[in-house]
């Protein structure tokens, strides 16, 4: 396994660290979170085509440029740090994972180009109410009707759903039930029977939709029936993606909070050389890092084809929700009175640490998928 | 000699080695070999039982050793800090007298340097040294003295003058450990080992030759053994493995090996044995309860994410790249990870958490775990010092305004402990 970045890695990195945090900051979120989209279609499309982000992890046969989920994750992790209001995670990660796990060839050479070029926003819908991050939950009904496919039902907590151009849908078969009769297909945007609405979020920079499906026209995406297998292993990477992304949640809510220890005056001294702020920091530099080796492990896992990696995903994706969220915690705290303002910054911090605690399942969850695929 | 490379000084080793090594000859003439040769120290100074290699190749001589299974110089305890201390401040005569010996394994070393009132403020040494005639006498009281009972060499931490401030006023001598006025006392411990040692230093001796650098030069000369200390050169850090194979050689260093461990027997169990959690979980037929799984998740985490994190800091240093902060927190980590696997070995027993020995599970293992663990979060540095050490040197937070450097430490408040 490998456990360090390459050095080409390392300059990737540096620029993109730069550059997002010239194009993203903290009063470019604030006003891109108060917009109903939480971001700019053209703005979006600059910056994407500039750095080429949503090509990343997509194979050059498709338009993209062929990386792997280190490369991935280094993308995720900055964009974490600058909490970028951007429909990324539900583009490149999701809707283009679903794609590349459950697509046939020709399902991939028709959607990917476009999302690797940025002209197609997309997503992923499967959570439906009440939520369950399992495909198990499904109810919404895929029926044949000639030709092509109608779906009816609901999905909730949809990333993007109300702005994405092109929605995979997670439905079943009627009559069945489990991980049987499971299919993946794409929807319009904008198709007849669709309603997105907006869901009011805690995390303003994450936007989340609920859809309502009456007789949507659908198109298949892989084989009918068989989305169980693909579903699980997008899920998996979504969880190795995200841990990564909260990694550089957390490492900027510490960078931030010992910036402010370090400046902060009180009784005569900074703050941050009283003991008790000191081993704070400590513990919290403790926390974050081994947040970012789990998460890195993860990444170098997916690449390498280690056959622990539902296990690992999950042990990733429960250390960063628990190093994130404490870490948001402490942030706060250290900041007093002025950290729990609207004014200062480290809500946005938090906020996104908490709703991404949540997203794809909690430590709990985690937790247990591992102790289920490891520990057997 | 030619330029140095990988392939050369494996195949100048190699050579070497099928010419030389014997596993029938004595563990020490073996030795002596190896630091007449150099290959047994390639790193050190040539003029010192070393071929000056350079450090990035002193690994291809250890694959070398390990690849026929030829044992190396002696190096677990306390011997391989005295010899870096010599090395970096020591005079010729003390390269002379001691460096070979340490090598072969005949002479054991200990460190006498905390006391019962100075433990994390080891610089706090009340222990003196006066000049009395030409030879300097010491009294005082060490405490934590590992190998103190059988080693025939102390690394002495003392204070020769009270009116210089604290850092200033302390002296390194090598003393003489089988000498009347040096008394060793084991200190039992709370998990019933006898691992450490007190050491009544009563009229002790050393001679002036002894001293290492100069008259308040003590703390920095402490600084360097402390430093190869946390690098975990004292070898107690990894179990100590003898080979399995057979010769005179592989007997001698066996029972080397039996001598210096005896008394760390408990050390995997202080570190938590995570190893034995899932068969613990599975033989206490807990495994399927879902508060116990979430315990035993969380912690496998924290180790998994532990090693990693090790594995990083390995991989960061092999590039030569700088150190980053994840070098800094193993020993915090592992005091963490060793009572969180306490914590859960005590779920997994119920009822036997109460029982020891015999009577307790795996033979008394697993109650060896539970009371062995307190000593992680102290032993090299509390985690109270971890933290402040990763503050104030990963962090660059400031150091707490300090009371007690400036002024001469016989001004200094402390404990009135004899």
């Amino acid at each position: 396994m490998k456990f360090s970045f390459s050095s080409e890695q390392e300059e990737f990195r540096t620029s993109l660290r730069r550059f997002l945090a010239e194009r993203s900051p903290t009063k470019e979120v604030r006003r891109l979170m108060e917009t109903d989209a939480g971001f700019e279609p053209a703005a979006w499309r600059k910056l994407n085509t500039e750095l080429g982000l949503t090509a990343v992890r997509i194979p050059e046969a498709y338009g993209g440029q062929g990386f792997g989920f280190g490369e991935l994750g280094i993308v995720l992790e900055e964009m974490g740090r600058a909490v970028l209001c951007a429909p990324f995670f539900s583009t490149a990660v999701l809707a283009t994972g679903a794609i590349l796990n459950a697509g046939t060839e020709n399902e991939k050479q028709a959607l990917l180009p476009g999302i690797a070029a940025g002209d197609t926003i997309a997503t992923l819908a499967w959570v439906e109410d009440p939520a369950h991050w399992d495909a198990a939950a499904t109810r919404m009904t895929a029926t044949p009707s000639g030709g092509t496919w109608k779906l009816d039902g609901h999905k909730s907590y949809v990333l993007d759903g109300h702005t994405a151009d092109l929605i995979v849908v997670l439905a079943r078969a009627p009559g069945t039930s489990g991980g049987a009769g499971l299919s993946l297909f794409t929807v319009k945007g904008d198709a007849k029977g669709l309603e997105r609405r907006n869901l009011k979020v805690m995390d303003p920079t994450r936007k989340l939709a609920r859809l309502d499906f009456k007789g949507v026209d659908a198109t298949l995406l892989g084989e009918a029936g068989a989305a169980a297998a693909p579903f699980a292993r997008t899920m998996v990477e979504a969880s190795v993606c995200l841990a990564n992304e909260m990694a550089g949640v957390a490492e900027r809510l510490r960078e931030d909070a010992l910036a402010y220890a370090q400046m902060r005056m009180q009784f005569g001294r900074p703050i941050a050389s009283f003991q008790s702020m000191k081993h704070k920091h400590a513990d919290m530099l403790v926390d974050v890092e081994l947040a970012k080796s789990a998460a890195y492990y993860a990444a170098a896992a997916l690449d390498e084809g280690d056959e622990d990696i539902v296990a690992v995903a999950s042990l990733a994706k429960a250390a960063a929700s628990e190093a994130a969220l404490q870490t948001a915690v402490h942030a706060i705290q250290i900041h007093g009175g002025i950290g729990f303002t609207w004014d200062n910054d480290t809500h946005l911090w938090f906020k996104r640490a908490k709703s991404s605690e949540v997203l794809l399942g909690d430590a709990h969850h985690h937790r247990e998928q591992m102790m289920q695929h490891w520990a057997a | 000699m030619s330029e140095l490379t990988e392939d050369s000084v494996r195949a100048d080793v190699r050579a070497w080695l099928e010419a030389n090594w014997n596993p029938e000859l004595g563990l020490v003439e073996w030795r002596n070999k190896l630091a007449d040769s150099g290959w047994g120290v390639p790193g050190w100074p040539k003029e010192w039982y070393g071929l000056d290699l350079p450090a990035g190749l002193v690994p291809v001589v250890d694959e070398e050793f390990a690849r026929i299974g030829a044992i190396g110089v002696a190096k677990a305890g306390i011997r391989t800090l005295a010899a870096a201390t010599i090395l970096a401040h020591g005079t010729d005569l003390h390269k002379e007298k001691y460096l070979r010996r340490i090598l072969t394994g005949e002479d054991t070393w200990c460190q006498l340097f905390s006391e019962p009132g100075s433990g994390s403020d080891v610089a706090g040494a009340v222990t003196r040294a006066e000049m009395q005639g030409n030879k300097w006498i010491v009294n005082g009281q060490k405490v934590w003295t590992t190998s103190a009972h059988h080693a025939h060499w102390g690394l002495l931490l003392a204070r020769t003058d009270w009116d210089q401030t604290k850092h200033k006023g302390l002296s390194y001598f090598i003393i003489d450990m089988h000498q009347p006025g040096v008394n060793v006392q084991p200190l039992k411990q709370m998990n019933g080992h006898a691992s450490f040692n007190q050491v009544f230093l009563t009229d002790a001796v050393v001679e002036p030759e002894f001293l290492v650098a100069n008259v308040g030069d003590g703390w920095a000369v402490t600084t360097t053994t402390l430093m190869h200390e946390r690098r975990g050169a004292d070898g107690l850090r990894t179990w100590a493995m003898g080979s399995d194979r057979k010769g005179r050689a592989y007997d001698e260093e066996r029972a080397e090996i039996a001598t210096t461990m005896e008394p760390y027997k408990w050390y995997p169990q202080r570190a938590g044995r995570v190893d034995l959690i899932l068969e613990r979980a599975k033989e206490t037929g807990r495994f399927g309860d879902p508060v116990v799984r979430q315990e035993i998740a969380r912690l496998l985490i924290m180790s998994k994410a532990a090693e990693w994190t090790a594995r990083r800091a390995r991989a960061a240093a092999q590039q030569g790249k700088p150190q980053g902060p994840e070098g800094s927190l193993g020993k915090l980590v592992a005091s963490h990870v060793a009572r969180a696997a306490a914590r859960v070995h005590t779920q997994l027993s119920g009822a036997d958490a109460l029982l020891s020995g015999s009577d307790s599970p795996m033979n008394g293992v697993i109650a060896e775990i539970l009371v062995s663990v307190p000593a992680t979060s102290i032993a090299g540095g509390t985690d109270e010092i971890q933290r402040n050490i990763i503050s104030e040197r990963v962090l660059k937070m400031p150091k707490e305004p300090s009371i007690d450097t400036t002024k001469p430490f016989r001004d200094v408040p402390r404990n009135t402990v004899s």
